[in-house]
């Protein structure tokens, strides 16, 4: 049987009775909703933490009043405001694709969700192809930035969505690369396959795998994934001195806020994707350690890798277009490429 | 299959809670109309001539390489998972695929491609005929 099917039956044996197809439409939508208020629950968090942390970083507070205690509630007072706030359609925009374009987009990135794997038990689909899936799945998020930038009929919008698509497909390949070498060692694109195969404590994860090879990859993976994101070093999608807002120039509310939590969601992703292929997914640091839970240590990895997101932001300035196109094709596409030959030369040795 | 499934859900509930929250959002909201407000974005001043304009859109070769290096790749996730089983033979046919597709790359680098400001062809031999 399923993994995620049986780990429900037997959570909720009731489920069982049902007609197959009627139990599986249920996992499938609790499932869903769960990916859901995840993601929504960490833009809230995320987007406040990243004030505060972007906030003491400069010396200065960050948000203070709203809620009491340094400002808690901010965030939860902006997706107010933003839920109420009238969602203006320019009159020149195509607007079909206008009113698209957050779909696409943030259906994209909560579909990457459903690959992750959370503990030994508990991964929300047990695809056998996961990996190549995610990285399937996440590249569509070029076609809602794109469509929401042509669509807009803005200048800022147009020449922000062509930037990013260029900057998004040329970091895709470093991306699949790095990882094509970790899964050399793994042999399988299953998620749990993969995290099972680094049991037994740090130094079995596939960072130190043919140390320093491994780990040149995953720096290579990081560099390219804030990319992939559009974080800062790489945010000149919205390069928000030069193109206003890039993309999202024209949208407003709770259109605008959608864009936002695709960005938050695949903040996570690329996180917990380097987390399982190089970092050991759930497994705990020593063999000693497994008393606790696997979530704890996968969500744990995850979100201090975001966390290193956010320090990177205020710690880099943001790259020149023609730098980064140096940096993804002159540099760490030959490096992925020279990486994958030696491990598979080393591997047949 | 049922984890195909589920991936189905995800794509189609995933649309339908987007929907949910847009027109909740559509109910909540207060709608105050004027024609100045649905004009595109321009820093404040009126907007000149349309976006959909020709621009000199950089790194149309660009899409073109990804597009082979990312089919390469295709090829590659099921070599790296099945790498094990065929060992020295997998590895040497790997190797010219990739060779093959390096020289591409090369090409590319040395032709100018690969920079966001494309260096203008050399008319040196044109200029020769001209004097001539």
């Amino acid at each position: 049987m399923d993994a995620t099917v049986a780990f429900f039956y037997d959570l909720i044996p009731a489920l069982s009775n049902l007609p197959d197809w009627l139990s599986y439409t249920i996992i499938g939508a609790v499932l869903t909703v769960g990916a859901f208020l995840f993601i929504a629950v960490f833009a809230l968090i995320g987007i406040w933490l990243e004030r505060k942390i972007s906030g003491h970083m400069q010396d200065r507070l960050g948000p203070m009043e709203v809620g009491g205690w340094h400002g808690w509630a901010q965030t939860i007072a902006d997706t107010v405001k933003l839920l109420v706030k009238e969602d203006i359609i320019p009159e020149k925009a195509d607007k079909f694709l206008f009113k698209f374009a957050p779909f696409i987009m943030f259906t994209a990135s909560m579909a990457a969700f459903a690959a992750l794997p959370w503990s030994a038990r508990f991964i929300p689909a047990n695809l056998n192809v996961g990996l190549l899936y995610i990285l399937s799945v996440s590249s569509l998020v070029v076609i809602g930035i794109l469509m929401g930038g042509w669509a807009s009929n803005n200048k800022w919008s147009l020449y922000g969505a062509m930037r990013s698509a260029a900057q998004m497909i040329s970091y895709e390949i470093p991306v699949a690369l790095s990882l094509i070498v970790a899964l050399l060692l793994t042999g399988s694109m299953d998620m749990q396959e993969i995290v099972r195969g680094q049991a037994g404590g740090i130094f079995n994860w596939n960072i130190f795998g043919y140390f320093p090879l491994l780990f040149i990859a995953f720096i290579i993976y990081f560099i390219a994934s804030l990319a992939e994101v559009n974080r800062t070093p790489f945010d000149l999608p919205e390069a928000e001195s030069e193109l206003v807002a890039g993309f999202m120039t024209e949208y407003s509310g709770m259109r605008w806020a959608f864009f936002m939590l695709a960005e938050y969601a695949n903040m996570f992703v690329v996180s917990a994707i380097s987390t399982t292929v190089f970092l050991g997914g759930w497994q705990p640091i020593a063999p000693f350690l497994d008393f606790i839970p696997g979530p704890f240590w996968f969500l744990g990895k995850a979100l201090f890798l975001v966390l290193i997101q956010m320090w990177l932001r205020w710690t880099l300035p943001r790259l020149r277009v023609d730098q980064l196109m140096y940096t993804t094709w002159k540099v760490l596409t030959p490096f992925s490429f020279a990486l994958i030959l030696l491990v598979s030369f080393i591997k047949v040795l | 299959m049922v984890a195909f499934y589920i991936v189905l859900l995800f794509f189609l509930i995933g649309m339908l809670i987007v929907g949910i929250t847009l027109v909740i959002s559509r109910i909540l909201q207060s709608r105050k109309s004027y024609p100045e407000k649905y004009i595109p974005y321009e820093c404040g001043e009126l907007p000149q001539g349309e976006a959909w304009i020709q621009f000199n859109n950089r790194f149309y070769i660009i899409a073109l390489i990804f597009l082979i290096f990312d089919v390469e790749i295709l090829f590659m996730f099921p070599w790296a998972v099945v790498f094990d089983t065929f060992g020295m033979l997998a590895f040497i046919e790997m190797l010219i695929f990739v060779v093959i597709l390096l020289v591409g790359l090369a090409y590319v680098w040395a032709k100018g491609d690969l920079e966001w400001v494309k260096p203008k062809p050399k008319l040196a031999h044109l200029a020769k005929k001209k004097g001539a």
